[in-house]
């Protein structure tokens, strides 16, 4: 979640102080993602240093400083909204690397340990899901977060069941590793390191 | 208090000899009023076994099924056949309207077949489609309805009149993801009104809908979520990070 261009974003729609940015941030993320007035605040004057938003501080709010968003600030946000966010390279993802890992241990039970790890993102979607439950059917920006939230988390159970029915189908995989304790570092563990 | 279903030590097996097929072993499960249950495992692990076992469509090898504490084996396969059409509703993955009956007279049927008088019949029925948004279909015949007022009839078929448990076999079909959430906040809405609910399915983001989240793998039941512990600690756990 990129913080300076949601906060360039609920600048656009007018001047704000920043406290009312924290509110507005939280309530249009279903408050799924918490933010604390200190990193609003660092967040503005990075962005006032870097000419994207500027104060026109005491007006009538006593010590207060209003924000608006720059010209420049407007540039930059429409070019955020049209970059296709980082997805390559992927992040090391530490399930896969302990999946690896697991396989070069003699003795582990692989699928005993992929419904470890099943169960415990279950649960996690079922949270979410119940936050999208108990929310109103209206409230699409909560919807959004959350549906966001479970196809991530629902795309790492459908890796777990695919790897359970890979392992099934090759049961030699694990085994071969119990037989070979000699068994030199392969690639999948130079992966984890 | 007895729970709405109860299986004890379920064993399902089909053939014999070298082609014989374990497809429940020793299966325990009890689902309480008011609560909705999701069995999930991949296919061949029994899940929609399990389903017809608890619904009295299909016997068990071995092992007790008890329906508000009535054991299924103890009752004539009359009375059981009664009881299928009174106190369990099934929604299954392809909705199984019969096409030359309208919405309405699908969700009537099960309260005809009980002897139920037309007129009360359709009443019930309407009140069930009402619930459901699709009482303004009711005429319509299943070729006129979209998938998502297909299985919202399908569902309104399975809670109609006084039915204690609703067992729902990948309920949302080829529906897509938004329609496959109506229709799971519909089975938690029965469930939350005091049903007992059973939803057997291979899809992660369904199975979150219930309150507890069965696993079976091979037969066996190997493992279960625990209760939620609701939504705050997400929260909590943001503003750590």
């Amino acid at each position: 979640m990129s913080v300076p261009h949601a906060l360039l974003a609920l600048l656009s729609e007018g001047p704000k102080y920043g406290l009312r940015l924290q509110n507005e941030f939280q309530s249009r993320t279903g408050e799924v993602w918490p933010l604390n007035v200190g990193q609003v605040y660092t967040t503005l004057q990075r962005l006032e240093r870097d000419g994207l938003v500027e104060t026109d501080d005491g007006e009538d709010e006593g010590s207060r400083k209003r924000y608006r968003i720059t010209s420049a600030g407007d540039r930059e946000l429409a070019e955020w909204l049209r970059t296709p966010p980082d997805l390559v390279p992927p992040p090391r993802d530490e399930l896969v690397i302990k999946l690896l890992v697991a396989l070069q241990i003699p003795g582990i039970d692989i699928h005993e340990l992929l419904q470890a790890h099943r169960r415990h993102v279950v649960e996690i979607m079922q949270r979410y899901t119940r936050i999208k439950a108990e929310a109103a059917e209206d409230d699409v920006p909560l919807a959004l977060v959350a549906d966001a939230e479970l196809f991530r988390l629902e795309a790492i159970v459908r890796w777990l069941d695919a790897a359970d029915v890979r392992l099934k189908q090759r049961p030699s995989l694990a085994p071969a590793a119990v037989a070979d304790p000699s068994l030199e570092p392969t690639p999948a563990m130079e992966v984890s390191r | 208090m007895t729970s709405a279903l109860e299986l004890h030590q379920i064993s399902k097996v089909y053939g014999s000899g070298p082609s014989e097929v374990n497809a429940l072993r020793a299966v325990d499960l009890s689902v309480e009023r008011g609560e909705l249950v999701a069995v999930m495992g991949p296919s061949g692990s029994g899940k929609s076994t399990l389903l017809t076992i608890a619904g009295s469509l299909e016997e068990p090898s071995s092992g007790e099924v008890l329906v508000d504490g009535v054991d299924l084996a103890s009752v004539s396969r009359s009375d059981r056949a009664t009881m299928r059409r009174r106190s369990i509703g099934y929604v299954f993955q392809d909705f199984n309207l019969l096409p030359g009956l309208t919405a309405l007279e699908n969700v009537t049927l099960p309260l005809e077949l009980d002897g139920v008088r037309a007129k009360a019949a359709r009443a019930t029925g309407v009140e069930a489609m009402e619930e459901l948004d699709v009482a303004e279909h009711a005429d319509r015949y299943p070729d006129e309805l979209s998938g998502g007022e297909r299985q919202r009839v399908a569902i309104a078929r399975a809670i109609v009149g006084e039915r204690g448990l609703l067992l729902a076999d990948e309920p949302t079909g080829a529906l897509d993801s938004v329609n496959s959430e109506g229709v799971m906040r519909l089975l938690r809405a029965a469930t939350h009104r005091g049903v007992a609910g059973v939803v057997v399915t291979h899809e992660a983001q369904l199975a979150s809908w219930a309150d507890r989240v069965v696993f079976l793998r091979d037969g066996h039941v190997v493992d279960q979520t625990a209760a939620a512990p609701g939504p705050e600690s997400l929260l909590a756990a943001g503003e750590r990070r």
